[in-house]
């Protein structure tokens, strides 16, 4: 038996965990119980279905075109659920999709063109899906921000623009700020990486029986892809939204 | 000889589409002394002088600077000589001397100082974190940091509404000074006694349009009461 291969009676032995989970919400009066037993359902359901999609992509004679159209339907879903996060920044469906995708270009095209993975299935899919799945909150908090700013800000920004600042060097404050508050929290997380918590994807090669040194390296590239990746995305979708924000006159919206 | 720095508005209206604030604005603004923007809360004074800065653009109309329609200047060169302050002065984070670079990003301490003593503040405070000036301070320091650009006009937006009375005369004998030195002001004003002591010349918004425009001892005598009432004249 490979160490990874979990029983159905193993899977179901796991669960009890989500069982402690509901006896402490019920002990506590938390009155999660039903929110935690749905998102064990919703990820149950959710995983065994991208576990038999994930079949058509990842063998060696699957077409790379599966894979492609799994990129293309992910990106097509991270840029609607940003949009539904934060519906009123404007264009935000079209400037999260393209933020996505530069990121994706940017990353897997450094990954790939330094054949550090190979071009297969088995790599494009999960690691495009890194690279959304950790520039997803990042890119909602990017937007938000900046959106938020230019209504509550609009005296320092007009101020700004009074002086004859363009508006790029008006917003650029404001710009670098939200930048900042997104890449924090991602840079925080990689400097403790191996102290204070072992990365799920080490953990899970680990436990698959591959040789922890290797597991390390390949913890490290996913990490720094993720950095890569968030850095790409905010920058882009940053920079697209300074622009939807000014007229073409540097003057700031009214209604941004 | 240079051309007098002027505006000239034929026509203007602005404002959303829908429910235009100004309807129609006709007016030439003085090229020297102070022109006191009056009217009742929504007759549109800010909307006219932030189309003057053109951090706003006219629904229709024109609005030319020294003969040049604004629309065809680039929007930073204009702004350059067209400085604007604030109800609520507008500080950036830093220092007084970072928000002075800001306006001019190469000053010099000298300058800085100079400036400074120029709007009758201590030099001194050219280190002071600019969030801990006092109300009267800050707008002082954010004239200062317009005066750092060498505008030809100065487009105040009710700068010493937040003030006390104080702070209020000592902006007040500033914006005279800045005036008398060949920089004229359009300064928008709810106070009559503010604009009997400070201006030369008014222009009176009443819901979107001008009321009355002349020298201040002129629309003392208008036929409107309420045009006289607007401009503080002795009964």
């Amino acid at each position: 038996m490979n160490r990874a291969d979990i029983s159905l009676w193993g899977l179901g032995a796991s669960s009890i965990l989500i069982l402690v989970a509901v006896c402490i919400s019920l002990w506590r009066r938390l009155g999660l119980e039903k929110e935690l037993l749905w998102a064990a359902l919703r990820a149950l359901v959710q995983l065994l279905l991208v576990g038999v999609a994930l079949q058509l992509v990842v063998d060696d004679d699957d077409p790379l075109v599966f894979s492609l159209i799994w990129l293309l339907v992910m990106h097509v879903f991270a840029a609607y659920t940003t949009w539904r996060r934060a519906k009123d920044v404007p264009a935000v469906f079209p400037l999260s999709l393209a933020a996505y995708s530069a990121s994706a270009v940017v990353t897997l095209g450094v990954l790939f063109g330094f054949q550090v993975y190979e071009v297969e299935g088995r790599t494009i899919v999960p690691l495009a899906g890194i690279v959304v799945g950790n520039s997803l909150s990042a890119t909602v908090l990017v937007s938000r921000r900046l959106f938020d700013a230019a209504i509550e800000r609009r005296e320092e920004i007009e101020g700004r623009l009074a002086l004859g600042l363009s508006a790029r060097d008006a917003f650029a404050p404001i710009l670098r700020e939200s930048l900042r508050t997104a890449l924090i929290p991602q840079i925080e997380t990689t400097k403790a990486v191996g102290i204070i918590a072992l990365p799920g994807a080490m953990v899970g090669l680990i436990l698959a029986g591959t040789d922890p040194a290797d597991a390390v390296r390949v913890q490290l590239s996913v990490m720094y892809l993720v950095l890569g990746s968030v850095a790409t995305t905010t920058a882009v979708m940053s920079l697209g939204i300074s622009r939807q924000l000014f007229t073409s006159a540097e003057q700031l919206r009214r209604e941004p | 000889m240079t051309t007098p720095a002027t505006f000239e508005l034929t026509e203007v209206f602005a404002g959303p589409a829908d429910a235009p604030i100004l309807k129609g604005v006709s007016l030439s603004v003085p090229c020297d002394g102070i022109l006191a923007v009056a009217g009742p809360s929504g007759s549109g004074k800010s909307t006219l002088l932030r189309l003057l800065n053109r951090l706003d653009d006219p629904l229709s109309g024109t609005i030319r600077w020294n003969g040049d329609d604004v629309a065809t200047l680039p929007p930073q060169v204009l702004r350059r000589q067209v400085a604007m302050i604030f109800q609520k002065a507008p500080l950036f984070p830093g220092t007084v001397f970072d928000n002075f670079t800001v306006a001019l990003p190469d000053v010099s301490r000298a300058r800085a100082h100079h400036v400074l003593e120029h709007v009758g503040l201590d030099p001194t405070l050219v280190e002071r974190d600019a969030s801990k000036l006092s109300g009267g301070e800050a707008q002082r320091m954010c004239i200062a940091r317009a005066l750092l650009t060498e505008p030809a006009v100065l487009l105040a937006d009710e700068p010493t509404a937040a003030l006390d009375t104080a702070s209020r005369r000592t902006i007040e004998d500033l914006g005279r000074s800045v005036a008398d030195s060949g920089v004229p002001i359009v300064w928008i004003t709810h106070d009559t006694d503010q604009l009997r002591r400070l201006a030369d010349h008014a222009v009176v918004l009443v819901d979107g349009q001008v009321a009355a425009f002349g020298h201040v001892s002129e629309l003392d005598q208008h036929e409107s009461a309420h045009v006289r009432e607007l401009v503080g004249a002795p009964s």
